[in-house]
């Protein structure tokens, strides 16, 4: 699913910052796979890369079939809507929109009509138990409530692939541990899942683990379980 | 790219972000209906003056006989030159910018009127019918002297209200018959002057009647005439110089010799005013620009914080696989929504504000008739909205073309 061949990456934000040294990494279509580190390992430039959210200097990315170098902001767009749901850290929901109308916001990119949209963001929010919220914004709703409603908006494209980063960050543990049973489950179903997280227990969840350091992988475990 | 479900997502950001269209909108509304009121307000400023010296405003001429100064052809200076009826004709004959032209004959002497028991001595002029183009006399009732009174010497006279009053009191006028200095003359016309100069109490005969009863043969005191009001400064004095020349040739006076007849030319007084006018309406133009570059500064700057403020959101949208065409689309588009409601709202506020104005104060001596050309108050709000579209274009394109990594961590 997702193919890596000695990616590079330097930021240039004065001193250049050599942040990704050459990661060579496949994940299989239906993997449930961490990325551990600490922070400035790269984690997070990698999963970025992985979700065209950011560009690579040097190697090769392939997703799925598609080899993925410069593309344009349209090709982007249209990969990162049809094939990759991002759940992120600080939830990134949009505040003056409702819960439903969140979740409904990617597929008003795939010029779906706004009532078959919002009836099938209902059915989502019904799944992951947050029916009666839906009217709800943002802020009125606690951590774990935002990031299943983030959940359920990367999911609703039916994407191939889900990428979290640090998902359970600003959760606390009970919270944390019932959004890794929602991925967990939405894995079972087949979605190819990559989470970066710094929490052991958290990576643990996982099918597997790859570690990185300074820009590198440090050990990449197949046989986790 | 424009379609309902665009627009159904437009209202909805307008809807939840309330404060932010509000005050988009206001900068719009505000510069548009400030610009109405002040159009409109330095109109009214430029008609009441225009109003007043809208008499003063025709460029006239008044020209008398004078006495010569310098001898010539053999005749000797200290002639006194009188105008008569040749002047009249030549003039109106040889000098074609000439556009009205009366000469004007005074009786000598005290001149009484009298009706029934009532004898009153007022001022008598006698006169050509241009005359009450010349001085914008109305007529309140029946008609001023005409062309066939004044061939036909008709014995018919044009009063004043103030004279009507004085001899008839309440009584109808016209058909009615005055005794001007011994001759029997019938009332045709009641005039009314709009200056307050001395034609208050003041009757008008046909000139060529009085020449005819008051023994005036063909002398005339003077003659006045107008010039086309567009005329330039040099164009009139051009004119005035012909005029001269002309009655020169009559009379056998040198060109040049001033005195030999006077002419008093209104140009220099004509150009003062008008550039008073034009003062008055170069102010307005450089207040109405400076208030659309307000308004373009305001709306410029509010676009700028606006796209600034949606960053994270451009980020999110653009992580959740927006286009970076529909985010520059979706911004553009609240913004000439937003900008042209607006726009609209100040246009009718102003329009409807100046109606008020205009009702309120009909008939003030220095604020007469505020309006705004519509045409420029639209070509105002069009400027505006194109201003909102392009200050909103490039932070627009600019945000939808930074990475969404970069948006995303903007807080």
């Amino acid at each position: 699913m997702v193919r890596l061949k000695n990616i590079h990456k330097t930021y240039h934000n004065g001193s250049p910052l050599h942040v990704l040294k050459g990661i060579d990494m496949t994940i299989e279509e239906g993997e449930f796979v961490s990325i551990m580190g600490s922070s400035g390992s790269g984690k997070s430039t990698l999963l970025n890369i992985i979700g065209i959210l950011d560009n690579y200097d040097e190697g090769e990315y392939r997703l799925g079939d598609t080899h993925i170098l410069n593309l344009s902001e349209k090709r982007a767009a249209f990969f990162r809507n049809k094939m990759i749901g991002f759940v992120f850290q600080s939830f990134n929901l949009i505040n003056f929109k409702s819960a439903v109308e969140n979740v409904a916001l990617p597929l008003y990119y795939q010029k779906i009509s706004r009532k078959k949209r919002n009836l099938m963001a209902m059915e989502y929010l019904d799944r992951l138990g947050l029916k009666e919220w839906a009217d709800h914004t943002p802020n009125e709703l606690s951590g774990g409530e935002k990031q299943r409603i983030a959940i359920a908006r990367a999911m609703i494209t039916k994407p191939r692939v889900i990428l979290a980063d640090e998902p359970t960050g600003a959760l606390d543990t009970t919270t944390s541990y019932e959004v890794m049973r929602l991925l967990q489950e939405i894995n079972d179903e087949g979605v190819t899942i990559i989470i970066v997280t710094h929490e052991t227990d958290i990576s643990k969840m996982t099918n597997r683990v790859v570690r990185l350091r300074d820009g590198v992988i440090e050990e990449q475990n197949r046989e986790q379980e | 790219m424009i379609d309902l479900d665009t627009w159904q997502e437009i209202f909805s950001i307008i809807h939840k972000n309330k404060l932010r269209t509000f005050l988009t909108g206001f900068s719009v509304a505000w510069g548009i209906f400030m610009l109405i009121i002040l159009l409109g307000a330095g109109n009214g400023l430029k008609n009441g003056i225009f109003r007043n010296f809208e008499g003063s405003l025709i460029n006239s001429m008044f020209i008398y006989g004078g006495r010569t100064t310098k001898p010539y052809k053999g005749m000797k200076e200290g002639r006194y030159i009188q105008l008569s009826n040749d002047d009249y004709r030549e003039i109106k004959r040889n000098i074609p910018e000439v556009e009205l032209i009366s000469s004007l004959f005074n009786l000598p002497g005290q001149n009484y009127v009298a009706h029934d028991s009532r004898s009153v001595s007022f001022k008598i002029m006698t006169i050509f019918p241009d005359y009450q183009a010349i001085d914008k006399l109305k007529m309140l009732e029946g008609r001023f002297i005409n062309n066939i009174d004044i061939r036909e010497k008709r014995k018919v006279a044009a009063i004043s209200p103030q004279v009507k009053k004085e001899l008839f009191k309440h009584k109808d006028a016209i058909g009615e018959y005055i005794i001007v200095n011994g001759f029997l003359i019938r009332v045709v016309g009641v005039f009314e002057d709009d200056d307050n100069d001395d034609s208050d109490e003041c009757i008008y005969l046909p000139i060529t009647t009085a020449q005819l009863l008051y023994g005036g043969k063909k002398d005339i005191s003077m003659l006045q005439l107008t010039i086309p009001s567009s005329s330039t400064k040099e164009a009139a004095l051009d004119i005035e110089k012909r005029i001269r020349k002309q009655i020169g040739e009559l009379h056998k006076f040198d060109p040049e010799d001033e005195r030999a007849a006077h002419v008093s030319n209104s140009v220099e007084q004509t150009s003062e005013i008008m550039t008073v006018i034009n003062a008055i309406r170069a102010f307005i133009w450089v207040i109405g620009i400076m208030t659309i570059v307000a308004g373009i500064v305001g709306v410029s700057n509010i676009m700028t914080i606006v796209v600034k403020e949606r960053t994270k959101e451009i980020g999110i949208r653009k992580a959740l696989g927006a286009r970076p065409v529909s985010i520059i689309g979706m911004i553009m588009q609240e913004a000439v929504l937003i900008t042209s409601i607006s726009g609209f709202i100040g246009l009718l506020s102003g329009t409807v504000l100046l109606e008020f104005l205009r009702n309120k104060f009909p008939e003030n001596r220095y604020f007469y008739n505020p309006e705004a050309d519509i045409m420029i108050a639209v070509g105002a709000t069009v400027l505006l909205i194109t201003a909102g579209l392009l200050a909103g274009f490039f932070p627009a394109r600019r945000a939808a073309r930074i990475k969404p990594t970069v948006a995303l961590r903007d807080e």
